[in-house]
């Protein structure tokens, strides 16, 4: 059986293995030239430094990775046959436990397709929410992800918890405006559910006012480390090719040069009202990674403080919308976001029910890991730790 | 120069760690048991049951075992049975109440859907989240003497938003008590102003004051005319709190 049948993804693994030739074959021929022993090593599925239940099958030459073969399952609670049973709106706290980082992303993804099946309008006050819940999420999300990178790094939680406590200040203002810090649950069908008071507004925007200070002051202890430096410049590179025929989104694609925002080319909600450039990387590797997450939450706070500045008033629901025994017409739609993962999707098909018939969800941490094995190959198990953490994958969303 | 990167990097824990001791943006943990936080007033946990009562609690349940929330929630955490008798409600009229009302805990994902669904203002969310329980299963299964608090303690954990309920429900009585006067007075003129076929069609009304749909928006949508029981009308959108 030859080693691509094995991996199950990249058939033609085209980056250099350990000894010049082509990856695949070269585990036969190392074998057999030197009578080394590649040993077969499963990292995880209980593992701190896989963000969750992954199971990564590495097959190491010394310290070398020759072959990868992410696992993944361990986390399958059947969402999308789950909510093929229930109704409309009883997925919609499901979807909060997608992307257990950024329920009010995923919320929205999946009242937009909803919204688009039925042809539903969203007022305005609604649409200017979505965006400051998303661009919030987008914060914490990133600043969760570059806390992670650093302690997959082996710095030991101290990047992590300046994070985290950025981050829970989000949290807080999730909880006062939706009753819960992370499974919001907020987006409904045709608006919001609760209206922000002006407090929380003013708190909000004094957050996203003081969030470059943080940033700052993160950049300044760690952007210029030389052994992080060291450590993630020129590891797991990934050039454009690859990634978009791979079907790659999100900052892991623009990392690698290519031009690709939902919120640009999409326009989805009122997106296009909203002055923001797309940060771009150039190199592809793991530093660039880290630098897109960055840059996108200084984008991210000039949306937001748009968005405070532009807020309508008027009602948070559109008045026709319906909540319980919603049933759309018979049709199928497919709702994007740019999700601060990549692109996330909810394809659903109704035939007139209670219930969709057909739910199927776009996770881009799913799509974004295929291509795991091609930028670890011919690195070390550290550096796939940390390549794997500079992808941001959150298990709920993989295995759904 | 080698090394400069990192130095900053010592400079700015520095700065963190001795700005933890004065600066409240970086003192951000509370010893939980000795110094508990206040929670948000949305917060939101399990659901409970509101009764207006506090000394007759299972008399005086708003619930009315419509099952609207039993057949939503995601979970499926929620189970009711109907009462087999009538007890008069808040307004006076005859309606079922829950014989059985039972929430699994264990289930429940404090998605707040059976509270957004229901016509009648019956079930809110609890704040109680200290909630160990030592039997996994019978301990974490909540009946109905269990969940069943006073408007009081609604009033108590969300200030706003109960008397905002309880504003809709007072003028609800209201117009159904105006309704019922007004619908008495008809039946006492009926007989005398025109025995004819006309009666017939007016007869039935008196019989049911309240299930006349109230004008006023409700939080909620009624059911298509084939689902069933709800008194309601054609309602507006979720209203906020």
């Amino acid at each position: 059986m030859s080693t691509s049948q094995v991996s199950g993804f990249n058939t033609q693994v085209s980056a250099p293995g350990p000894f010049g030739g082509p990856a695949g074959p070269t585990v036969r021929a190392v074998h057999d030239q030197f009578h080394g022993d590649l040993l077969e090593v499963s990292m995880g599925p209980q593992h701190p430094s896989t963000h969750g239940v992954f199971r990564m099958v590495v097959t190491l030459d010394g310290e070398q990775i020759v072959k990868l073969k992410p696992v993944f399952g361990y986390l399958h609670r059947n969402h999308e046959k789950i909510a093929e049973n229930t109704s409309y709106l009883g997925s919609m706290p499901y979807t909060d436990r997608l992307d257990y980082l950024c329920s009010m992303s995923t919320n929205w993804a999946y009242a937009l397709a909803v919204e688009k099946l039925d042809g539903q309008p969203v007022p305005d006050r609604a649409q200017y929410l979505r965006i400051i819940m998303a661009e919030l999420t987008r914060l914490l999300n990133h600043s969760c992800l570059v806390g992670f990178l650093f302690n997959d790094l082996g710095t030991s939680f101290t990047p992590l918890l300046y994070a985290f406590r950025e981050r829970e200040k989000i949290l807080d203002l999730f909880e006062s405006l939706s009753g819960s810090r992370m499974m919001c649950n907020y987006q409904r069908f045709g608006g919001c559910r609760v209206d922000p008071s002006p407090e929380w507004l003013e708190a909000a925007r004094r957050l996203a006012e003081n969030y470059p200070r943080f940033l700052d002051e993160y950049e300044a202890m760690l952007t210029g480390n030389e052994i992080m430096l060291a450590r993630t410049q020129g590891i797991g590179r990934l050039n454009s090719t690859h990634a978009i025929n791979a079907g790659l989104t999100g900052p892991v694609l623009r990392a690698s040069g290519v031009d690709y925002d939902v919120r640009k080319i999409d326009g989805y909600g009122v997106y296009p009202r909203f002055d923001f450039r797309v940060p771009l990387g150039a190199h592809g590797d793991t530093y660039d990674r880290y630098m897109m997450r960055i840059l996108e939450m200084r984008e991210s706070v000039k949306i937001l403080s748009q968005a405070f500045r532009d807020l309508p008033a008027g009602p948070i629901m559109d008045p026709k919308a319906k909540l319980r025994g919603f049933r759309p017409k018979a049709g199928e739609a497919y709702g994007r976001i740019e999700s601060p993962k990549g692109e996330l999707g909810f394809y659903l098909i109704s035939d007139g029910s209670p219930n969709p018939y057909r739910y199927r969800v776009r996770p881009p941490s799913l799509i974004n890991l295929t291509l795991l094995e091609e930028m670890c190959l011919g690195h070390t198990v550290a550096d796939a730790v940390v390549i794997l953490g500079s992808i941001d994958i959150v298990l709920g969303e993989v295995d759904r | 120069m080698l090394g400069s990167g990192i130095i900053k990097g010592l400079a700015v824990t520095a700065k963190n760690f001795v700005g933890s001791y004065y600066d409240p943006a970086r003192m951000t943990t509370v010893e939980y048991p000795e110094q508990p936080t206040v929670l948000p007033e949305n917060y939101r946990n399990f659901p409970f049951l509101v009764s207006e009562n506090a000394t007759d609690p299972m008399g005086t349940l708003r619930c009315v075992a419509c099952q609207i929330c039993e057949k939503e929630c995601p979970p499926q955490c929620i189970i009711i049975e109907k009462s087999k008798d009538k007890k008069p409600d808040a307004n006076g009229k005859m309606q079922l109440y829950p014989a059985v009302f039972g929430i699994d805990t264990s289930v429940c994902m404090s998605c707040q859907i059976c509270v957004e669904v229901c016509p009648f203002d019956a079930i809110k969310m609890d704040k109680v989240f200290e909630i160990a329980a030592t039997d996994r299963f019978l301990d974490l299964y909540l009946n109905r003497e269990q969940l069943a608090k006073p408007n009081t303690y609604y009033h108590q954990i969300h200030p706003e938003e109960a008397a905002e309920v309880d504003g809709r429900l007072t003028a609800d009585r209201k117009a159904a008590e105006e309704k019922a006067k007004a619908t008495a007075a008809a039946k006492a003129a009926a007989p005398v102003a025109a025995p004819k076929p006309a009666d017939s069609a007016v007869a039935p009304k008196p019989a049911s004051p309240a299930v006349k749909p109230q004008d006023e928006p409700r939080r909620l949508v009624s059911p298509k005319p084939g689902e069933g029981g709800s008194p309601l009308g054609e309602g507006g959108p979720a209203k906020s709190s």
